[in-house]
């Protein structure tokens, strides 16, 4: 077992696979207690084979394993580098946290459907897992697919016409996304009779046909991620679902996609380096972020500030690839972990305030720290880490992508950054400030009972973890720089 | 126990980072632990800074350093320019706390307040302490978070609306900063503190050096409400009093101020500063936002909002000497640091004093106020005659070392500028005193005096400014502290 690829494969296995057998066994044994003390167990079980893959990872650099010695291009390979850790990890810790809130929170809700609630988010779960450990085209294909259909129900736990409206839009929008994915695959095999990633030599990927593969697979990926134009199922399937379920949709199922493109880009499509198709597809990238933080500081719903939020912050992964620099992959690595800590802070503690002041109306807000205390204070937390002001994670990324940016000469990428950051903090002020507001006449105290300690240390632990990222940015830097796809430049100059 | 005593600087940011978490957790109801902790807080820091400064003044080095990304440390230190800040901070705090305890009484929120209040005096002491530009701004960003919510304290859409424009400017004040410092550290490599300079030579071209100077320049202009990057400031005195006491006297604008010093000396030194005629652009702006502050201060009813006016005029005074060059003018601006927080936090609190007892806000309405608060009018007077620069007043010292350095340096325009400057606070300040002490309380005037609590801190403040001018010459009056900074840089 000290041969660090088979302890990563055994590692692997478990991540794929216990969360699938939870899913199962969840819903074959009836109770709600057992379903949630199941699931807990396997958030906490799983820190184990994370650990070891892990040290596995640090100790050989990047893994490949071949399942029974079947190698590529015949078996199933799978594969870890640093991003795919940061993002296993960031799974892990999201669902650990989810799992507590949704425990506590499905108590004071007897008719939600908690059963079938917690075998899809195991189903979802494993599907990440797999995704991110997945190395060739057509497994990708098949983990998106566990992950787009085990989270396009989650929308519809909220029940009735609106939920279902917007889950429909999603569902119709992540298909369109699979078949041209699948479209792009199929392109690919054809072309080049390989599907392992690391396989697809740079050569054969320079025909028409292969440009043309990209390019709508790019677009499907597109479409599942929310980028920008194509976001438009998101933000309402994320306003409208249940609030621990928005929070995995928007911190993890939505950077499944955009994780996907960067894999793409930067590994066997490398070689397509056209500075005009990169910078357009950066400038895609920013134009989201402006569109969606603008778009967050026009709603009136809290629910619809975070999801517009995530259009946003989706754009800066786009980022990476005219920069294409190790400290570039670094800063959007930990993006994604301080947006996926800081968001599902920000959906838990909506969901809190949705259980006391019965909606989550900005105006509800005024005068909300005499009931809300915690959770506004998760939601101030994870708000500041969002805008990217230190000391938080945010701002380590947001620093990293700056000095990318300076680095390669490309400033105007600096100023977007900074521009998005400033429209960050706008939507997030904006929603304290409601907070801030004296209410007009004395509103009664809603009900302290509908939310436990529980449902509102999650969402504080979440925020305080988010802003705690910007403290590990020297730590973690070596973690993250496992296999990627640039030279070590000797960290910033 | 050396280590202990060197990572001085650290702990005196954690006395008010503890004091603040220390605070939210008590929650709202238990107000005398709360008041322990405000007080014995202000009181260990004062203790701190007051061993920190005598270390400072034996040679003794202070650093606490840890990485904080591959490259990049956080640094805290402390040199004579930390002492400065701190020192006035400290102080102030202490008598700023018992100020607001009074204040406060009975209002609502007062956990959240004195949290951030808190952690807004945290913030100053990491702005003075800070050893890199780096760790300048992680501080100096926390500072805008920090004051926030003691801006928009009282909820109203005013305060809502002073909030919001307070956010605007600063936070977009600080992406430039934030976009200039990263390009410092990626074109030159450093972005450390260094009397003299940091910038290696020949590290970046004249052009680089310039943008980035001017990046670091707007971004810290704003802070330091230099024209026109002001507009934040008469906005944002719908604040409680201690709070505008605090934003105008040493946190907010003191932080800008500072930073402006620490970029032209310590980040590119006065030399290259001046090699890339950026001083020019640091005296020019400096002079135009005196003149151009007092004119409007001249304009304003207001009570509170003159004295505001008058802080976007009399901050640019230390720009004014950082600007002008030359140790003269250098001393002049840097004892202005000190010289203006004590003057007009005194001000300020005078102001607080005069709207709580007796409803006074506006100017027009302070007929008779000498004889309806006599001690608060005393204690408001010594400040406005101090900031007129009235000899030997502390405003005077500022004055005199300013226009000697303008001389000496053959900038004859600076004379012109303390000329007009000190003829507008005239017109604005004398007027308000002589409606307080020569004209007729109206009939139906209330006289009484403010309550102990609210009256000791303007006096005591009135006092310190007060011996700030008479006592100059003396061992450890802030002249002298400057005078010892001085000799670094030249």
């Amino acid at each position: 077992m000290t041969e660090p690829a088979v302890l990563f494969a055994w590692c692997a296995t478990l991540l794929i696979f216990v969360p699938l057998l939870a899913a199962l066994a969840v819903y074959l044994v009836p109770g709600r207690r057992f379903g949630g003390a199941l699931c807990l167990l396997v958030a906490l079980g799983l820190f184990v084979p994370l650990v070891l893959a892990s040290h596995a990872l640090a100790d050989a650099g990047a893994l490949h394993f071949a399942f029974g010695g079947h190698t590529a291009p015949l078996g199933i390979e799978l594969f870890a580098d640093g991003l795919a850790l940061a993002m296993l990890w960031l799974t892990n810790v999201l669902l650990l946290a989810v799992h507590c809130y949704t425990n506590s929170w499905l108590r004071q809700a007897p008719a939600f459907r908690a059963t079938e609630f917690r075998a899809l988010v195991l189903l979802l779960w494993s599907g990440l897992n797999g995704l991110f450990l997945s190395a060739d085209l057509f497994n990708l294909y098949v983990m998106l697919e566990i992950v787009t259909l085990t989270a396009v129900p989650l929308v519809v736990f909220s029940r009735g016409p609106v939920a279902l409206a917007a889950a429909m839009r999603y569902l119709l929008f992540a298909l369109a996304g699979s078949i041209f994915y699948l479209l792009g695959v199929a392109l690919i095999y054809a072309e080049t009779g390989l599907l392992a990633l690391r396989t697809l030599s740079p050569e054969a990927l320079m025909g028409p046909a292969a440009v043309t593969a990209l390019a709508v697979m790019t677009a499907g990926l597109a479409m599942k991620a929310a980028l920008f134009p194509v976001h438009a199922w998101l933000p309402k399937a994320h306003a409208v679902a249940p609030s621990p379920a928005s929070a995995l949709l928007s911190a993890l199922v939505a950077k499944a996609g955009a994780y996907l493109l960067v894999r793409l880009w930067l590994g066997p499509f490398a070689t397509i380096d056209s500075a005009i198709l990169l910078q357009g597809l950066a400038a895609v990238g920013v134009a989201g972020i402006l569109y969606g933080s603008l778009q967050a500081l026009r709603q009136s719903r809290l629910k619809g500030v975070v999801a517009y939020s995530t259009v946003a912050q989706l754009g800066y992964f786009l980022l990476l690839l005219p920069l294409a620099s190790l400290v570039a992959w670094q800063g959007v690595i930990y993006h994604a972990l301080t947006h996926g800590l800081a968001k599902t802070a920000m959906f838990l503690a909506a969901g809190n305030l949705i259980r006391q002041a019965g909606s989550d109306q900005l105006d509800r807000l005024a005068g909300a720290d005499r009931f809300l205390g915690g959770s506004l204070m998760a939601i101030a937390l994870a708000g500041v880490s969002l805008a990217g002001l230190p000391p938080t994670g945010g701002f380590i990324g947001k620093w990293w992508l700056v000095a990318a940016s300076l680095e390669a000469g490309q400033w105007w990428w600096a100023l977007s950054i900074g521009a998005g950051g400033l429209l960050a903090a706008g939507y997030v002020f904006r929603v304290l400030r409601h907070a801030m507001q004296e209410p007009s006449e004395p509103t009664p105290v809603p009900d302290h009972e509908r939310v436990t300690p529980t449902m509102i240390w999650v969402p504080v632990a979440l925020a305080l973890a988010s802003i705690g990222l910007g403290f590990t940015g020297d730590l973690l830097a070596p973690w993250l720089a496992i296999g990627a796809p640039f030279a070590d430049t000797g960290g910033t100059p | 126990m050396t280590g202990v005593y060197a990572a001085l600087p650290l702990w005196v940011v954690m006395t008010s980072l503890v004091a603040a978490l220390a605070i939210f957790a008590l929650g709202e109801s238990r107000r005398h632990a709360r008041v322990a902790v405000n007080l014995a807080a202000a009181v260990l820091k004062v203790v701190l800074v007051a061993i920190l400064l005598v270390g400072v003044y034996l040679g003794h080095d202070f650093g606490f350093r840890v990485t904080l990304l591959p490259g990049i440390d956080f640094v805290l230190h402390a040199d004579s320019l930390t002492i400065l800040l701190s020192t006035l901070s400290a102080l102030l705090w202490l008598v700023t706390t018992i100020y607001a305890i009074g204040y406060l009484e009975g209002s609502p929120h007062r956990c959240r307040f004195f949290g951030f209040f808190s952690l807004c005096v945290a913030a100053t002491m990491g702005v003075a302490a800070a050893g890199n530009l780096f760790t300048f701004f992680l501080f100096y960003e926390l500072l805008t978070l920090a004051t926030w919510p003691l801006v928009v304290h009282r909820g109203s859409a005013e305060a809502l609306r002073a909030g919001a424009l307070y956010l605007r400017y600063t936070l977009g004040g600080g992406a430039v900063l934030l976009i200039g410092i990263v390009a410092l550290h990626t074109f030159t490599g450093t972005t450390a503190f260094r009397a003299g300079g940091s910038i290696p030579p020949e590290s970046a071209s004249i052009a680089v050096l310039t943008i980035v100077f001017l990046l670091l320049f707007v971004g810290m202009a704003v802070k330091a409400a230099v024209v026109p990057l002001h507009a934040w400031l008469p906005q944002a005195m719908v604040a409680p009093a201690p709070v505008s006491a605090l934003l105008h006297a040493v946190a907010v604008v003191k932080a800008g101020a500072f930073g402006i010093v620490r970029l032209v000396q310590d980040v590119f030194g006065h030399d290259l500063t001046a090699h890339l005629g950026m001083d020019h652009v640091v005296a020019v702006t400096a002079g135009i936002t005196i003149v151009y502050g007092s004119m409007r201060a001249l304009a304003a009813d207001d009570l509170k909002q003159r004295l505001a006016w008058s802080t976007v005029s009399q901050v640019s005074y230390i720009g004014l000497g950082i600007g002008i060059g030359g140790p003269l003018a250098l001393i002049g601006g840097l004892v202005h640091l000190v010289h203006q927080g004590l003057m007009k936090i005194t001000l300020f609190f005078c102001a607080g004093n005069l709207a709580e007892t007796h409803g006074i806000k506006k100017v027009s309405q302070m007929d008779g106020a000498g004889r309806r608060m006599p001690w608060t009018m005393t204690a408001f007077s010594l400040g406005a005659l101090g900031m007129i620069g009235l000899p030997p007043l502390a405003g005077f010292i500022t004055k005199w070392y300013l226009g000697t350095g303008g001389i000496e340096t053959g900038q004859y325009w600076v004379v012109g500028v303390l000329i007009a400057s000190t003829l507008l606070n005239a017109a604005y300040f004398l007027p308000i005193l002589a409606r307080a002490w020569i004209n007729e309380a109206p009939a139906d005037a209330t006289v009484g005096e403010a309550p102990a609590m609210l009256l000791w801190p303007a006096i005591i403040t009135a006092l310190f400014a007060g011996g700030a001018g008479f006592l100059a010459g003396m061992p450890w009056s802030p002249l002298y502290w400057v005078e010892f900074i001085a000799e670094l840089y030249l």
